[in-house]
């Protein structure tokens, strides 16, 4: 029973990163109504940004705001100038795009800050929280940030004017433009708050993981996973599948014999697919209804 | 009269060059000339394994310095490096590349067990040496069945007896709870880790794997302290080390903490991870620590500096790949230059596998490259060293790996 | 007064450029290609023949893809894993049971048909996005599997399989990378035939149908259940034939050779080539082998910024890829002779 409690502890620490992935993941994908594959890549750049600052001595919360702000310029000009010339293209060459840009981040991530790992350090200090040694001051400290921000989400996309026209530009663009929504600059705020809830992200996991090019690629995975298997309408349920792929990856991982260990995340995603089989658009999704 | 004399003079000729030595007589296989050395090399500089592409670039540096230093007996290497992204068919290609469309002499270096499986048939069949292939992998050194593949460093299961060997020493009433990358490499330290227990074996109470696609092993941790060891072998590569030393720290576990030596390095590994987490691990070694201030002095450790600094300054000093990769250029350098003239593909394996006690200038006193026609493991010697918070101390004998030897 | 008008009058006029009707063109190109391709392992050195030969075996993988994502509208991420699957058949049929190449392929074909259509029966409710997901989800599992200790035993685990590339038969003077350009090419070309049939065919308005107008093309009495299932299972057939392939090209695997990132680049393929365009598949085909090289040659540290940079440029230039290209320059030419 103590085994069991440990790794749902133990998975509710690794399902806040991919909760926090998965929240991202989500924002974007109610901004834009795509799967960006670069989101990741775009969370990981920015997070050696703030590495880099705070090598040149910013303090941390300083280096922390700065490149939410960052982040935020750049995901607003990628939307703008790398991707308008697509606008028209068809999804699939969407995609095509977001994994160009994958690669050209995560090279030059590579080629500027090399693959040695580095430490990043976690504002909440580290230590076991509330004196559970399995859950640290660090992961306490991003389940909350995570929720937190899940909040001003809900809050953002709810009740202000500009998350309401964001949500209009991404569902029907025509009739936003003809209710007078600037539809382009929408996406490009949808871009940019996107980067910077991955920002976020990646400056929270970066502390657990070690900030290296490489290490966002399979989180991004988990945090699909999550954001999926909650509903990619829901970002509610988004932040739920991610804390659930951590538990249920866990236990799989301790409860199967054999096999668990080995095919820990293959495991976890038939479980997934599983629960798309029945319910064919997340936990927590709505389904769409095409009008025939 | 003429006539004679000219007859005279040209035979005297003739048999004036018909007596030179043999050695002035040059045999080039493809890849040589007298201007020229090609020498091909693979390695994974874009994808999951990317972090040991600094070797292939520290190589190329040395074989710069090598150039602007007169090359090897006058001749200038050429160093071409292909990019596998870690992926065998892509190796399978980038070798075929080198050998048919670069003919390279040899192909120096490649890394990676499965990129070195995908092509170890291929440069056997091609009769093109394989050389100082860079993985730990057991099987390299077999030159009864693959006479042109040679491997360098000490071996993965020979690494895994040592650690099995000092735990029946020191802690024979212990139990073990071991951590080990799914891949080839984890599961050859831990054969040699089990190899080593014999019939002690039944010591090791639980055993987790890691994918190197799983973000965090910290789950692996938890339940490999739930199971109540006291010592725990750490197989990981220097990302997953890190975290795991860092978490086993968290969770207020204090067991005997046995890291491989993959992943010794104090920059890559010990700083992230914690000194204060980190104090009292064992590992092993065969490379001098670059970082220990304590050899600041060593004139080897001056040797690589000066060469880091001049030719590589962009490459992490910290970084023990790029010692690897230094030592590995060397001794084929060492190798090339005792061909002399005759440098085909069979004269180097011959070179190369006849060296006697060479010394590397960051190996540690005592160890040295040996090898012989029925030994193809170049570096088998090992010393076990201990973290003290602030650097690695040696300590103990060197001892040989029991595989090959 | 003139005869009856008959229908021939009233038919439009066929598609011309430079007076030579668009059919004919197309045949003359493909002619043409075909003695292109006839004339490679004689001319060109070994390894640029193998080269090509992975080639056209990537472009019949993308082809797969491209029925399943191109044709009927289902979004795979995961056509690596058939990919594997008809690799390890072969490989596991040639090592361990010593059965001759030419075997292989149909057992691939077979086995891939069967798997591809038993996972798109429960994937028959996914869309878009989810469906995305669960097929990434093979993508992952898959090399996962064969690595584990279960099938160890058979797969070669972390280890692989080495196979030994054949040599040409009844002792033709052809050595092994010339033949197996060969009998790629013809395997191809018998692929490509079958594929092209198949989309002219009533089933390839079907499939077609479904994936523009789903609720219109049931209301026409397609089945759609089971005609999205065939062509999970058909897609995967030829991936799964492309891999087997692909194992003997390569005389080995193993895990590591079939990850996610190959299951990116085949779509990747996919799309440079053009959705939806059978020709189209050879040049993604080519485009996945040839550019990550070329990327390469510009820089060693930056090849993968540099590759991405490519890529965008491509899409920039070819939103609707080689074969939307194709259509508009034919279409320019056309223009030109009114």
């Amino acid at each position: 029973m103590e085994l069991f409690l440990h790794q749902i502890l133990a998975g509710l620490a690794t399902g806040g990163i991919y909760a926090c992935m998965a929240l991202a993941v989500v924002m974007i994908y109610q901004a834009i109504d795509h799967l960006n594959f670069a989101q990741g890549e775009m969370a990981m750049f920015s997070t050696f940004i703030s590495w880099q600052l705070i090598q040149w001595g910013t303090p941390f919360w300083l280096a922390f705001g700065l490149t939410i702000i960052i982040s935020f310029a750049a995901g607003l000009v990628i939307e703008r100038v790398v991707l308008k010339p697509i606008h028209d293209a068809p999804v699939l060459s969407h995609v095509v795009a977001f994994i160009a840009l994958l690669a050209i981040l995560n090279s030059g991530a590579g080629f500027i800050w090399d693959y040695t790992i580095k430490n990043f350090p976690s504002p909440f200090g580290s230590g076991p929280f509330l004196g559970l040694s399995l859950l640290s001051k660090h992961d306490a400290g991003m389940i909350f940030v995570t929720l937190l921000m899940l909040v001003l989400l809900y809050l953002f996309f709810r009740h202000t004017r500009i998350g309401l026209a964001m949500r209009a530009a991404a569902a029907n663009p025509e009739s936003a433009r003809l209710a007078g929504i600037r539809v382009g600059w929408m996406n490009g705020l949808g871009w940019g708050m996107a980067a910077a809830v991955g920002s976020v992200a990646g400056m929270l996991i970066a502390p657990v993981v070690f900030l290296e090019p490489n290490m966002m690629l399979s989180i991004l995975l988990y945090g699909f996973a999550g954001a999926v298997v909650g509903g990619l309408t829901s970002p509610g349920g988004a932040v739920f599948g991610g804390f659930s792929v951590g538990i249920i990856e866990n236990l799989a991982g301790t409860y199967i014999p054999v096999v668990g260990r080995e095919m820990k995340l293959s495991i976890a995603l038939c479980i997934i697919v599983a629960v798309l089989c029945v319910k064919p658009s997340g936990l927590f999704g709505r389904p769409v209804v095409t009008r025939v | 009269m003429r006539n004679a004399m000219r007859a005279l003079i040209a035979s005297v000729a003739i048999s004036i060059v018909a007596a030179s030595p043999a050695a002035a007589q040059k045999k080039y296989d493809p890849g040589a000339s007298d201007t020229e050395i090609r020498i091909g090399n693979i390695m994974p500089y874009s994808g999951p394994a990317s972090a040991y592409g600094t070797i292939g670039k520290a190589q190329a540096a040395y074989f710069r310095m090598i150039n602007e230093q007169g090359g090897i007996n006058g001749r200038k290497i050429t160093f071409i490096s292909y990019d596998d992204a870690y992926s065998p068919p892509k190796t399978v290609e980038q070798a075929r590349k080198l050998v048919e469309g670069d003919e390279v002499l040899l192909i120096f270096s490649s890394l990676g067990t499965a990129s070195n499986s995908a092509i170890h048939k291929y440069m056997n069949a091609k009769k093109v040496p394989q050389l100082f292939v860079a993985t730990g992998a057991t099987k390299w050194g077999d030159p009864k069945n693959f006479p042109w593949t040679m491997g360098f460093q000490p071996n993965y299961q020979s690494e895994g007896r040592i650690y099995a060997k000092f735990i029946l020493e020191h802690r024979a009433a212990g139990k073990i709870a071991v951590l080990f990358q799914n891949d080839d490499y984890g599961k050859d330290v831990l054969k040699g880790l089990k190899d080593g227990l014999g019939a002690r074996t039944s010591m090791i109470i639980a055993e987790m794997p890691y994918e190197t696609a799983d973000p965090t092993v910290d789950s692996q941790i938890v339940r490999l302290k739930a199971s109540g060891a006291d010592i725990f072998v750490n197989i990981s590569t220097p990302k997953f080390a890190a975290q795991a030393i860092k978490k086993v720290a968290e969770l207020g576990w204090k067991p005997l903490h046995i890291l491989n030596n993959v992943s010794g390095s104090i920059g890559s590994v010990l700083r992230p991870a914690g000194f204060e987490n980190s104090k009292g691990i064992l590992s092993t070694a065969y490379f001098k620590d670059q970082t220990d201030p304590a050899l600041a002095n060593d004139p080897g450790v001056k040797e690589w500096t000066a060469f880091m600094d001049k030719y590589y300054p962009e490459g992490d000093k910290t970084n023990s790949s790029n010692v690897s990769a230094y030592t590995t250029a060397r001794l084929l350098v060492q190798v090339l230059k005792q061909c002399g003239d005759n440098l085909t593909r069979e004269n180097v394996m011959r070179q190369a596998a006849s060296l006697k006690k060479v010394d590397l200038g960051m190996l540690l006193p005592g160890i040295t490259v040996s090898t012989s026609p029925t030994d193809f493991f170049p570096l088998e010697e090992l010393q076990m060293r201990r973290f003290n918070g602030e650097g690695w101390e040696n300590f103990g004998p060197i001892i040989s790996g029991e595989i090959g030897s | 007064m003139h005869g009856p008008v008959t229908e021939k009058h009233l038919a439009p006029p066929e598609a011309q450029i430079g007076g030579i009707a668009l059919s004919h063109w197309r045949l003359m190109v493909l002619v043409v290609g075909l003695a292109v391709a006839a004339a490679v392992p004689f001319v060109l050195k070994n390894f640029f023949i193998f080269q090509i030969t992975l080639a056209i075996i990537y472009a019949i993988a993308i082809l797969g893809l491209n029925l399943l994502t191109g044709f009927n509208g289902q979004f795979s991420l995961g056509h690596s894993a058939f990919y594997a699957i008809g690799a390890y058949t072969a490989a596991i049929m040639m090592d361990g049971f010593d059965i001759s190449y030419v075997w292989t392929l149909p057992a691939a074909a077979l086995v891939c048909f069967v798997f591809g259509f038993l996972f798109g029966l429960p994937a028959l409710r996914l869309e878009g996005i989810y469906l995305a997901l669960a097929t990434f989800a093979l993508a992952i599992a898959i090399p996962q599997f064969l690595k584990s200790t279960l099938v160890e035993h058979w797969t070669g685990g972390v280890q692989g399989i080495t196979i030994i590339k054949p040599d040409a038969p009844f002792g033709l003077p052809l050595n092994s990378d010339q033949w197996l350009y060969l009998f790629t090419g013809v395997v191809a070309i018998l692929m490509y035939w079958c594929a092209t049939n198949l989309i002219k065919s009533r089933t390839g308005r079907a499939l077609i149908a479904i994936r523009d107008h789903p609720v219109a093309a049931s209301a026409m009495g397609i089945n759609v259940a089971l005609y999205k299932s065939l062509t999970f299972g058909v897609s995967a057939l030829y991936t799964g034939v492309a891999g087997a392939l692909g194992a003997i090209a390569i005389s080995f695997v193993a895990p590591d050779s079939f990850t996610f990132q190959l299951a990116i680049a085949l779509f990747v393929g996919l799309v440079v080539g053009g959705v939806a365009s059978i020709p189209g598949t050879i040049v993604g085909g080519f485009f996945v082998l040839f550019v990550p090289n070329i990327a390469e040659s510009f820089s060693k540290g930056l090849a993968g910024a540099v590759y991405g940079i490519i890529l965008l440029l491509v899409i920039y230039l070819m939103p609707t890829g080689a074969a939307g290209l194709g259509r508009w320059v034919t279409g320019r030419l056309m223009k030109q002779d009114r």
